[in-house]
């Protein structure tokens, strides 16, 4: 089997792995990093978004190969519990989860959208996050704490 | 001391009956255990599904120890050291559970007392406990933390030490306890747990729910390194790598064929097949009138609901391992201990041999694939050699092969006098029994056990008794009518899998009764909030209905072309939460649910966030089935095993939705909250699409197409 070599959170990490395997499976069995999660396998649902280059794109649709060379951060790469993203800090003061399996892939999605746009409008949030499922119904909660964390904490 | 003290039953075991769950798992010492790190360990048997229970039960603790929140630690179930809880469903968790831990906590917190007392020379009266610290009027002073002992808990409950009346915990918003991790995306799923040695499982489920296998070239499977485990028409792969093992898959399904009776009905004709199958009828309630006025007219309306699909954002998962003739399994199901029975009765094991374990899962919203998983990876970890396994089912299976919702088939007609005014009601309803849990039947109900080279004969579902019932949950109307029937068909026929989706028979019930009362208030020219204010004498009810209308601005609404507005009723099982939704919606190519006004009266309240929290999930969840959703299927095949196929609704889609928590008398016992808003968000859409088009939408999904065929 090859060896790859990933940028994964700013730190390169080689990976002996097929190279069409999805990047997910890479992410979450070979570099213990589990925020992305398996939804649907096909791109559909967004739990498994990570960025690539600044994009948030499915990692379960995204053969190593493609992966290579280019720039993916993960949630646990967006801000730990000692230095939080704001939108991590957000989600938590909106409490704004219940099952909680989606919120990876949205909070990835979100942060895309604030780099891009830094001051979104609800409706510029809810259309950044169509691409990603909740089924728990957290969704304008989820779109309060996008719009908090763009405003730097206050609401 | 004071306490419910009565006794049960009249048999040879006159133990007096504890409260809540106390009564079947009575040793102090399961509930909780104090350590000397200064923190109390709570097992509770009811397992955290989203729903957050965790952090309620958590709450409560606190206020009866006297406890900071922070030095509660909640352990997930596990039949190896947890009370038996049997189902975290139903919205009991609160009352069943909650009541539990308020007694035993209560009594350890007095038991603590009377040794902190010995150890400092002092009476109990002369003690008062700060976050765990015992301190006597002068100073002297202990901890339960210095008395830790598990043996002054290892006793019998009495249920004699009342719990506290006053609480500064419960009744207040508490933060999540599991949200942190997932926020920062720290293992916490089922699907996050990894042991040494672990391989990767998956299981080829057949093409159709009838299909049976006919040949198996598993070369191609075997060629990458997979191994192929087969026992009858029951197949899965173990690998390596999970790569490898969903390549592996494929290749064993493009080996595999099977025959494909056509046993499915008709899905655009769901309400005729089911009112055409063999039943089993059962009145539900029935009351004549006592001088029968002759109607002026009967009013007659078909309601229906489709099958519907659990539809997790994350697909079920489970690991297994066997060691030494053990099994072990952790799993996110909601009834761990009914789990193991199936488990046991299937793979011909004590059910002391195995031990099955709680870890979270994604959102639970009923009887989904949980069990049937924790199944599927003990059969492939048997042919492990001592490995643990891990599956994950695919997105497909879990659209298709989890327990779906059943659908569902109510005739309502109502006898009215020349006013208008209801005579008499008669309610029927058809559809297969809502619940094929496990652990309750003389076989197992687990998807893999059907398929087996010695298989299991499915069980038909069954209804929970009455009165929170199944199919026929809510069927009887809360409002005064003269006369009234009730008829519940359980429908003998099972040709799609059918099990507990989120409050059951409760969702078409309501949406159908609510739909039907809103017309009889159209007819008389009268305010559909008046006319049910008018039928209800429950002061609670009142209190939702109108605080709903209130905060709506019910009464100053505005007609605006294309927008409508509508109001829906209900209290969860007749003896739950209760609960109105006002709706306003906007239809032009579609229906848009604009806002949704929730009032809840969940009794009293632990977390207020809590309930807010899942009352509008509840609500956003049930404005989804609403207008979009029906598992579609031919004649052999479920085909709307993909997001493609069963679209739910997206965040651009969902509407605003405000939560108004009523109060309650304060005298009122906890409820759930999870389960009450479906029904009357249903009912309050279906009645804004009525206000809006003037179309009575009668067949769920509301959609565009719906709308245009109904006249």
């Amino acid at each position: 089997m090859p060896t790859i070599r990933l940028d994964v959170n700013g730190t390169e990490r080689a990976v002996d792995a097929a190279e069409d395997t999805p990047l997910l499976y890479v992410l979450r069995n070979d570099l213990g990093l589990k925020a992305a999660r398996f939804g649907c396998g096909s791109g559909r649902c967004g739990a498994c978004f990570v960025l690539i280059d600044g994009r948030a794109v499915a990692s379960c649709d995204t053969p190593l190969w493609a992966a290579a060379g280019r720039r993916i951060v993960t949630l646990e790469g967006l801000g730990s519990p000692e230095a939080p993203h704001p939108l991590q800090r957000a989600v938590i003061d909106e409490q704004a989860a219940q099952c909680g399996y989606c919120l990876s892939g949205i909070l990835v999605s979100a942060a895309a959208l604030l780099a891009a746009n830094a001051a979104p409008t609800e409706a510029e949030v809810r259309a950044a996050l169509d691409r990603n499922l909740c089924r728990c119904g957290s969704h304008n909660r989820l779109v309060r704490a996008v719009v908090r964390a763009a405003h730097g904490g206050a609401e | 001391m004071t306490g419910p003290l009565r006794r049960a039953g009249g048999g040879p075991d006159e133990r007096p009956q504890l409260p809540g769950s106390l009564n079947a798992n009575r040793r102090l010492g399961q509930w909780l255990r104090f350590l000397p790190e200064g923190l109390v360990e709570v097992r509770s048997g009811k397992v955290e599904l989203g729903q957050g229970i965790a952090t309620a039960l958590a709450q409560i603790v606190a206020d009866e120890l006297d406890v900071a929140p922070a030095r509660v630690r909640m352990v997930p179930a596990s039949t190896a050291s947890s009370p038996d809880e049997a189902v975290t469903s139903g919205s009991l968790s609160v009352q069943q559970s909650g009541t539990a831990l308020r007694y035993a906590c209560a009594e350890a917190r007095a038991l603590y007392l009377e040794a902190a007392a010995a150890r400092l020379g002092k009476p109990v009266e002369r003690l008062q406990v700060i976050d765990g610290e015992i301190v006597a009027v002068g100073g002297a002073h202990t901890s339960y933390w210095a008395l830790a002992d598990e043996r002054l808990l290892d006793r019998e409950a009495t249920a004699r030490v009342a719990p506290k009346s006053t609480h500064r915990f419960v009744g207040s918003n508490a933060l999540r306890l599991d949200l942190p991790d997932k926020a920062f995306g720290r293992p916490r799923f089922v699907h996050d747990l990894e042991f040494p040695g672990m391989l990767h499982g998956r299981v080829l489920r057949p093409p159709s729910p009838a299909a049976a296998l006919r040949a198996l070239d598993d070369a191609q499977a075997r060629a990458l390194g997979a191994v192929v485990v087969r026992d009858g028409s029951f197949l899965g792969v173990l690998a390596e790598r999970e790569e490898v093992a969903v390549k592996a898959l494929e290749r064993l399904r493009a080996g595999a064929s099977w025959s494909e009776p056509a046993t499915l009905p008709d899905a655009h004709a769901l309400a005729d097949w089911l009112q055409a199958q063999p039943v089993e009828s059962k009145v539900v309630a029935e009351h004549a009138a006592a001088g029968a006025a002759t109607p002026a007219r009967t009013l007659r309306a078909r309601f229906s609901r489709p099958y519907l699909a659990h539809a997790s954002i994350g697909p079920s998962c489970a690991l297994a391992h066997w060691r030494d003739g053990r099994l072990q399994v952790w799993c996110h199901s909601q009834g761990i201990y009914n789990l193991r029975a199936d488990l046991a009765l299937t793979l011909g094991l004590a059910a002391e041999r195995i031990d099955v374990s709680h870890v979270e899962g994604a959102g639970c919203y009923g009887h989904n694939g949980a069990d049937d998983v924790a199944l599927d990876a003990a059969l492939l970890a048997r042919a492990a050699g001592e490995r643990p396994v891990r599956v994950v089912w695919s997105r497909a299976d879990e659209l298709a092969w989890a327990p779906l919702g059943p659908a569902m088939a109510i005739a309502l007609e109502a006898d009215v006098d020349a006013g208008g005014e209801v005579l008499a009601w008669r309610h029927e309803l058809w559809s297969n029994g809502h619940s094929t849990r496990p652990g309750r039947a003389a076989t197992p109900t687990l998807l893999a056990a059907f398929h087996l080279e010695r298989p299991f004969e499915p069980v038909l579902a069954i209804d929970p008794p009455l009165p929170a019932g199944g199919a026929e949950r809510n069927a009887r109307p809360l409002y005064g009518f003269p006369a009234l029937r009730v008829v519940h068909h359980r429908v003998l026929s099972m040709p799609l899998r059918a099990s507990a989706l989120r409050s059951l028979g409760a969702f078409a019930n309501v949406f159908a009764i609510e739909s039907f009362v809103d017309d009889l208030a159209r007819a008389r020219d009268e305010d559909p909030v008046a006319w049910r204010l008018r039928h209800l004498t429950d002061a609670r009810a009142h209190a939702v209905i109108e605080a709903a209308a209130r905060r709506a601005g019910w009464a100053a609404r505005r007609r605006r072309e294309h927008c409508g507005h509508g109001i829906g009723f209900a209290r969860y099982k007749n003896l739950g939460a209760y609960c109105a939704v006002v709706a306003e919606i906007e239809a032009a190519r579609e229906i848009r649910v604009q806002r949704l006004v929730v009032a809840i009266d969940v009794g009293q309240v632990v977390n207020p966030d809590g309930v807010a929290n899942q009352a509008e999930g509840g609500a956003i969840q049930a404005a989804s089935w609403t207008l979009k959703e029906a598992v579609r299927f031919d004649r052999t095949r479920i085909t709307s095993a993909s997001w493609e196929d069963y679209p739910i609704l997206g965040f651009s889609e969902v509407p605003a939705v405000e939560v108004e928590i009523v109060a309650c008398p304060e005298d009122a016992p906890w409820v759930g909250a999870g389960e009450a808003a479906q029904g009357p968000t249903a009912a309050a859409i279906a009645n804004a699409v009525r206000d809006a088009l003037g179309v009575r939408v009668r067949d769920l999904p509301i959609t565009p197409e719906r709308i245009a065929a109904t006249d």
